[in-house]
């Protein structure tokens, strides 16, 4: 099948590609550029575990077609953390103990992520609303929740 | 046709471990040239937190910071034997057998430190970070850093130890029946808070308060963090998931999160967990397994708020509204009947 070329940015860095016309983001950047944090859990846009930030919104990356992100700009969990220092959101979910066997963990914190770049000081409800897409197996979501709330309060007192 | 509220009960015991043909499990530790310590097995850590126990333990008894602790699990090809992770059994097998590892070892660093210090390793003690010193005589140590190095370059010897846990399999007595299937059992009792919809056979868990008794917490957030969890997969197994709803025929089994029901972070029930510590005596410094045991007891509790609130017994699971709607148009043909 023809390839098809696409060029997007990936936590600030330039990709070109050449995929298989159809293939998915997720493949693409699980198994063509190396970034494993995408995780594929269920492949059908059911747990929420490849969620990625595109141009600024929550995607499915198991649901995106590559060949649509020509141009666009991607940030996934792998491009959180700067030189060395975790991004609030990873040390949030690491004190709160809200990580266990941690597969769904990088999908969970692209959705906070996702909240909180358009929304800084969430209430509990809209943390709940923002991670319902995603499926975890261990926790119990309560430790999750507070990692996010905490994130956002830790984010605050940083901004003042 | 109303919301009607109910409340359970339920206590449970649970085994540690399990007694198909003996649970064996068996540990190696060794020092690096450099004085960390090698803690080798097999069993795996699927995000319980084993790796970080073991850690823990081997350095409680070689008398070590944790992190001077390496633990390297899950290859089965080469690492010492263990019968795996489940039946709530790492922590108390694995546990047991890094211990026993962890004394040989300590011994022959003992050994090793006496030499340097021409004292006898009877009169040697560590102080917590690090260093070898004699007892009453602080002044007089080694460090276990130069002690792996003397044993590595002067003396060739081999600062290691191994360890195995090994319950025996238990047969029934012919004549009674009678076995000890387990040396030792977690507890626990749960009250669970429902609402049910007696017309649409709808759910609802407001809360579930749980008290765990798990020998000692060897680490306690991380308990907190397994209890917290497996409550909520109780309820989710109480009230959602089943891999087989019309079994044993097997055609409708669900593939995929769309057909295999689980709650959302919307769904949560107000969670209490209590932890009672009542060490084992045969546990590694008194812990027992809370793994699987901290997701049974809300099952049972649901089970018996559903009745209190509705007045129907429902013995399968998941509690589905289904379920509860033909227990309850059975309920009220018998009433009608008259009983």
């Amino acid at each position: 099948m023809a390839k098809v070329p696409v060029q997007f940015t990936l936590n600030g860095s330039e990709k070109a590609e050449f995929v298989e016309s159809g293939a998915t983001l997720l493949d693409v950047l699980r198994d063509k550029i190396g970034d494993t944090s995408p995780k594929a859990g269920c492949r059908q846009g059911t747990c929420g575990s490849c969620s990625v930030i595109v141009d600024g919104e929550l995607r499915l990356s198991c649901l995106t077609l590559a060949e649509t992100c020509e141009g666009a700009s991607i940030v996934t969990t792998a491009g959180l953390a700067e030189g060395g220092v975790l991004h609030p959101l990873q040390r949030a979910f690491m004190d709160a103990f809200a990580t266990q066997c941690g597969f769904c963990t990088p999908g969970m914190i692209m959705a906070a992520k996702a909240l909180l770049d358009r929304n800084p000081d969430p209430s509990r409800d809209e943390v709940v609303e923002a991670i319902a897409g995603n499926i975890c197996r261990c926790t119990g979501y309560e430790p999750i929740i507070e990692a996010v709330l905490s994130a956002a309060r830790s984010n605050s007192i940083s901004a003042a | 046709m109303a919301i009607r509220h109910g409340r359970g009960v339920a206590a449970i015991n649970y085994p540690t471990g399990m007694n198909l043909g003996g649970d064996p499990t068996q540990a190696l530790v060794h020092s690096t040239p450099t004085g960390n310590f090698m803690v080798s097995l097999s069993s795996v850590d699927l995000g319980q937190g084993m790796k970080q126990i073991m850690a823990q333990i081997c350095a409680e008894t070689i008398g070590v910071p944790t992190e001077r602790v390496i633990v390297d699990t899950a290859d089965t090809d080469t690492g010492p034997h263990c019968m795996g992770t489940f039946a709530s059994r790492g922590t108390h097998r694995a546990g047991n057998a890094v211990i026993q590892a962890a004394r040989e070892a300590r011994q022959v660093m003992l050994e090793v430190a006496a030499e340097a210090l021409e004292v006898d390793a009877g009169d040697l003690e560590t102080d917590g970070t690090g260093n070898i010193q004699v007892k009453g005589a602080p002044s007089k140590s080694i460090s276990i850093f130069d002690t792996a190095l003397i044993a590595h370059f002067k003396l060739g010897r081999s600062i290691s130890g191994r360890g195995m846990f090994l319950v025996p399999r238990s047969y029934p007595e012919a004549a009674t029946g009678a076995m000890k299937p387990s040396t030792c059992y977690a507890h626990a009792c749960t009250v669970a808070d429902v609402e049910v919809d007696d017309e649409t056979g709808e759910v609802t868990v407001l809360s579930v308060k749980n008290v765990f008794e798990i020998g000692r917490a060897l680490n306690p957030k991380m308990v907190e963090q397994q209890l917290v969890g497996g409550s909520w997969m109780g309820i989710s197994h109480a009230l959602y998931e089943t891999t087989e709803p019309y079994y044993p025929a097997r055609e409708h089994g669900p593939t995929d999160f769309n057909e295999y029901l689980m709650p959302g972070p919307g769904d949560l029930a107000k969670t209490e967990v209590i932890v009672l510590e009542r060490p084992a005596a045969d546990g590694p410094y008194g812990a027992k397994g809370p793994g699987e045991m901290c997701a049974n007891p809300q099952i049972p509790a649901i089970a018996n708020a559903i009745f209190d609130a509705v007045g129907v017994r429902i013995d399968t699971l998941p509690i589905t509204p289904e379920r509860i709607l033909r227990a309850l148009k059975a309920d009220g043909a018998a009433a009608h009947r008259g009983r």
